[in-house]
């Protein structure tokens, strides 16, 4: 079913998504991106950009665009989401994440600041809380005219699918890694040692376009490029 | 690199530091630093207990612990996995290693030619 899915979406566009698997089980994937291919152009043929990388800290990303002259923003979101201090009750009495702490924290910056946000598939994994009050701010802190990528799955991904880290290595290409346990022994104020375990992030949700186009309706247009690989791309000018 | 090697000097663990630090010798920082740090041309290595809370001018950088403040380097940066790093960086190279954790802005000055 799912192949069969898959062809009729290559009939759309069959521009995107992942074109290698290495062996040894390195979780590492290398997909073509529509979405990323359009930005490219921008930085491409300008000087100067301001840009705002969401993502895992990407050593890859920082080299892409200081190499052209470029500012470049890090600033990890989802990991940033998992500071307990976020942790709060609301009305009902459930646990929820505090919206304005977070961004009181997070995203700080002045208006009108950024010519690129790369959002990667941040939303799909941030929590339900913090969605909506971080594309705000990411409007606010975009130019008039700038642009935001973000990577959206569609149901047939699955609920499991894993979050990746993605790092620029071509015009329109992405290497992607999974973000993976990572277990630390680290020494306690006791001196005993414990193993600090930072979990993978699961998918919260999927959205459909209409989702989609619900939450970046403040943004003056908005453009999806459908891949193989089970992701919508989806580019917004501000 | 999990240990300092010998001859460096060292700000061990439980030593809570406050203040403005300068020397003309690298420096290995595992305990808490407040303030401002300038060794112009040696180099701060922040180890992995090590939490810095400063502005930092060196000529080498190497964080594997956390370091809150602008990191201001002449030479090069190595983010190791265990970093955690908030502030803005500017030096010639910068190495992070998967897993580092970043938040500011970078930026890469390249070297006068002469």
């Amino acid at each position: 079913m799912s192949s069969v899915s898959q062809n009729f979406m290559k009939l759309f566009r069959g521009s995107s998504g992942p074109e290698a698997v290495p062996a040894q089980g390195s979780q590492k994937l290398t997909r073509r991106s529509s979405g990323l291919g359009e930005l490219s152009r921008t930085w491409e043929s300008a000087e100067g950009l301001c840009i705002l990388d969401l993502g895992s800290t990407s050593a890859t990303n920082i080299r892409h665009f200081t190499e052209k002259g470029h500012r470049i923003y890090s600033e990890d979101l989802l990991t940033a989401s998992t500071d307990p201090d976020l942790l709060t009750k609301d009305e009902q009495g459930n646990v929820v994440l505090d919206s304005r702490k977070f961004l009181a924290d997070n995203l700080v910056y002045p208006a009108a600041h950024f010519d690129v946000v790369l959002c990667w598939n941040l939303p799909d994994y941030l929590d339900e809380s913090l969605v909506k009050p971080v594309v705000g701010r990411l409007w606010s802190v975009l130019k008039p005219g700038g642009m935001l990528l973000a990577f959206f799955h569609t149901r047939d991904a699955g609920p499991d699918s894993p979050c990746h880290r993605f790092h620029i290595v071509g015009a329109d290409t992405l290497e992607m890694k999974k973000i993976v346990l990572r277990r630390e022994a680290r020494r306690g104020p006791t001196g005993a040692v414990h193993t600090a375990i930072t979990d993978g992030f699961q998918l919260q949700r999927v959205f459909n376009n209409r989702h989609i186009e619900n939450l970046f309706r403040d943004f003056a247009s908005i453009k999806f490029f459908l891949a193989r690989d089970n992701i919508r791309e989806v580019l917004v000018v501000r | 690199m999990s240990a300092p090697a010998s001859g460096l000097a060292q700000i061990g663990k439980s030593v809570f530091v406050k203040g403005e630090l300068s020397g003309s010798e690298d420096l290995y920082v595992d305990g808490q630093v407040e303030g401002s740090i300038a060794l112009k041309a040696n180099s701060l290595t922040v180890g992995p207990n090590g939490q810095v809370k400063a502005s930092v001018d060196a000529k080498g950088v190497v964080v594997q612990g956390k370091l809150e403040g602008n990191i201001q380097a002449s030479d090069r940066v190595e983010l190791r996995k265990s970093a955690i790093v908030t502030g803005d960086i500017s030096t010639q190279r910068i190495s992070i290693e998967e897993g580092a954790y970043l938040k500011g802005k970078v930026d890469i000055h390249r070297a006068d030619v002469k």
